[in-house]
């Protein structure tokens, strides 16, 4: 790279005016759908089709495609770029704690708004939005150094393709659930969408792995998959990052030991997703999509799925750089950032801050029983936090907020239960006192590589 | 009597059947020996635990050398941060949380890991990230030509006590 700066070129100005093209497009057909569907809304004491709005911005995104594909001469003087005080206002504002905040809050929204956003209209507001933000944050240099990487388009792709996914399931869910309330048959009863397997079902499968052959073909030739120097065991690329897949772990692993992080943690995720159906009993939302029947389920799921899985896979991809110090999204990855994270274990704090004395040693040369003795004698306010974690809330929540559950579930299931959701809820937890007190382990006894 | 067991016994090994799984377990037995072979290398290339790396002199105060970081992973460190003394000693370049390699920052004056996170003073000591105990020494003296002699089937970890160990560091004032 020899422009030390490159933030405009006209190769990218071209490139954004195909993506305002098929925004164009889009729109075009969504004026179509808005005219046969949407009504007239009142505008200065008339009725105006609501269509025409939406023609108007389709019309201005055209003008905007237009001067993007023929005003790329210039590409220094070109204006339609984000504005730099929003990206320096997100920059000073990002940070891990505001980034998990937004997502477990995003989250909420989606739960407690979804009779809203299931709109179809509100729905297309929200893509347009978001296309429309990632279109000009692509005018930024580092925003489309870290967002256009050809390792990282698919994830982009991914969060599309997830929201949509999300968005249709909440639609299913609310449609039927204001049929159950008006005591009306469900939509797939009512309106029998039975298709018969052969030829229907198999010949849209076959249009489908056409198209997405024909997709992952073009996808190939244009974007070059990276490849980098020879591994070298000597030298860690910096920032190092695991598949993107996996950054969720990676992310972690920051905030815990590599047994527990790399293997317990992820155990009790398989082992829990395996668990659901024996523990679930639920009888309701069998076949059907459904949100008010299966609220708990449904909600702790998306929970597990959302910000502790895909929004980590962002926060891992994106705003994680050099040294895996976190970056706002248009901070250049400066990889001399000075972050200090003076981290301190709870047993540190106790005995030098709480006691002001020293941590207790085992003297030189004494037996192994001794040893073991002040090791736990150093860690007993972890060790006794965390079996209080692990065996006093669970008969606490059955007694208080998981009452009903646990006299339809029975003993053993909602021990399962409520283990599995304290363990998913370990993860959040350890995260926000890593960010709040710089605790680093609540039992940190290195000798037996027990870490919690 | 003991004829007609006999040719029984020998009738019954010379079957096709049984002969076949004799020769099943005898292929099968000298591949797996032909297989364990493989865990006793001709050759191995690995560098040598044991090497020199030039007098003590070479190591000026306060400063992490990064020069055998490539050949043989340690970096050879002189500082007198650690309690006060003055040493030199030689740290492992394995990062003590999930074995990635760190760097050394020279203006933070810090060893940091890109994998997760984790940091290091010079004394190799943790303070921050996920990692939860110092980088490991490995064995460091003087030999008997006053060149400083690395050993790296040696190892010694902080959190068990091993670095007052005195083939874990050199005198600093040698240097």
């Amino acid at each position: 790279m020899l422009e030390h700066h490159p933030d405009l070129t006209a190769s990218v100005i071209y490139g954004l005016g195909w993506l305002y093209l098929l925004l164009f497009l889009m729109n075009c057909a969504w004026v179509w759908r808005s005219y046969h569907q949407d009504g007239e809304v009142k505008l200065f004491g008339q009725g105006v089709p609501v269509a025409s709005i939406w023609a108007l911005y389709a019309a201005m995104l055209g003008m905007i495609s237009t001067a993007h594909l023929t005003g790329s001469n210039n590409p220094q003087m070109f204006l339609l770029r984000m504005p730099d005080a929003f990206k320096s206002a997100v920059d000073s504002l990002s940070g891990p704690v505001s980034f998990f905040s937004l997502s477990v809050g995003l989250f909420v929204a989606v739960i407690l708004l979804r009779e809203w956003i299931v709109k179809p209209t509100v729905g297309w507001v929200l893509l347009n939005a978001s296309l429309i933000f990632l279109a000009l944050s692509m005018t930024d240099y580092d925003f489309r150094q870290i967002v256009g990487k050809p390792d990282n388009v698919p994830i982009v792709a991914m969060l599309f393709i997830c929201a949509y996914f999300t968005w249709l399931s909440f639609a299913c869910a609310v449609e039927n659930d204001k049929r159950k309330a008006a005591g009306k048959p469900l939509y797939s009863q009512e309106k029998n969408d039975k298709i018969l397997v052969w030829p229907d079902l198999v010949y849209s499968e076959l249009i489908c792995m056409v198209l997405v052959t024909a997709l992952l073909v073009a996808w190939g030739i244009v974007l070059q998959a990276p490849l980098e120097e020879p591994a070298s065991s000597a030298k860690t690329p910096n920032p190092s990052k695991a598949p993107w897949y996996f950054l969720g772990l990676q992310e972690m692993l920051v905030y815990y030991d590599p047994w527990m992080a790399g293997v317990v943690l992820p155990s009790m995720i398989l082992v829990g997703l395996m668990a659901i159906p024996y523990i679930d009993f639920n009888k309701l939302g069998n076949g059907y999509y459904t949100f008010n029947e299966r609220k708990f389920a449904i909600s702790t799921f998306l929970f597990g799925f959302l910000p502790l899985w895909v929004a980590m896979i962002v926060l891992g991809t994106f705003l994680r750089g050099p040294n895996w110090n976190f970056f706002g999204p248009y901070e250049y990855w400066d990889v001399h950032k000075l972050e200090l994270l003076n981290n301190v274990n709870i047993s540190e704090w106790f005995w030098y801050k709480v006691m002001n004395t020293k941590m207790p040693v085992a003297p030189a040369g004494s037996d192994q029983a001794t040893q073991i003795g002040y090791i736990l004698l150093r860690e007993w306010l972890g060790l006794v936090i965390t079996v209080a974690y692990l065996a006093v809330l669970p008969p606490l929540m059955a007694v208080t907020v998981f009452r009903k559950f646990f006299v339809r579930m029975g003993f053993l299931r909602f021990m399962v239960l409520s283990n599995l959701i304290l363990f998913m809820a370990s993860l959040p937890i350890k995260m926000v006192l890593r960010w709040s007190f710089n605790l680093k382990y609540i039992v940190a006894i290195p000798e037996w590589f027990f870490n919690i | 009597m003991l004829i007609i067991i006999g040719v029984c016994i020998w009738g019954a090994l010379l079957s096709p059947f049984a002969m076949a799984w004799t020769a099943l377990a005898g292929v099968t037995g000298i591949a797996t020996l032909g297989t364990a072979r493989f865990m006793f290398p001709n050759v191995l290339v690995e560098p040598p635990s044991k090497f020199k790396i030039g007098p003590a002199s070479d190591y000026p105060l306060n400063a992490v050398s990064n020069k055998w970081k490539d050949q043989f992973g340690v970096w050879i460190v002189h500082t007198d941060q650690y309690e006060g003394k003055d040493l030199i000693y030689a740290l492992s370049t394995v990062c003590t949380h999930l074995g990635c390699t760190p760097s050394w920052l020279d203006g933070e004056q810090k060893f940091k890991c890109p994998c997760h996170g984790s940091g290091f003073y010079i004394t190799g000591v943790n303070f921050e990230g996920p990692a939860p105990r110092p980088l490991e020494r490995v064995g460091l003296r003087i030999a008997e030509d006053g060149m400083l002699e690395v050993d790296k089937s040696m190892k010694f970890q902080e959190e068990m006590g091993q670095w007052v160990d005195a083939t874990s560091f050199v005198d600093g004032s040698l240097a």
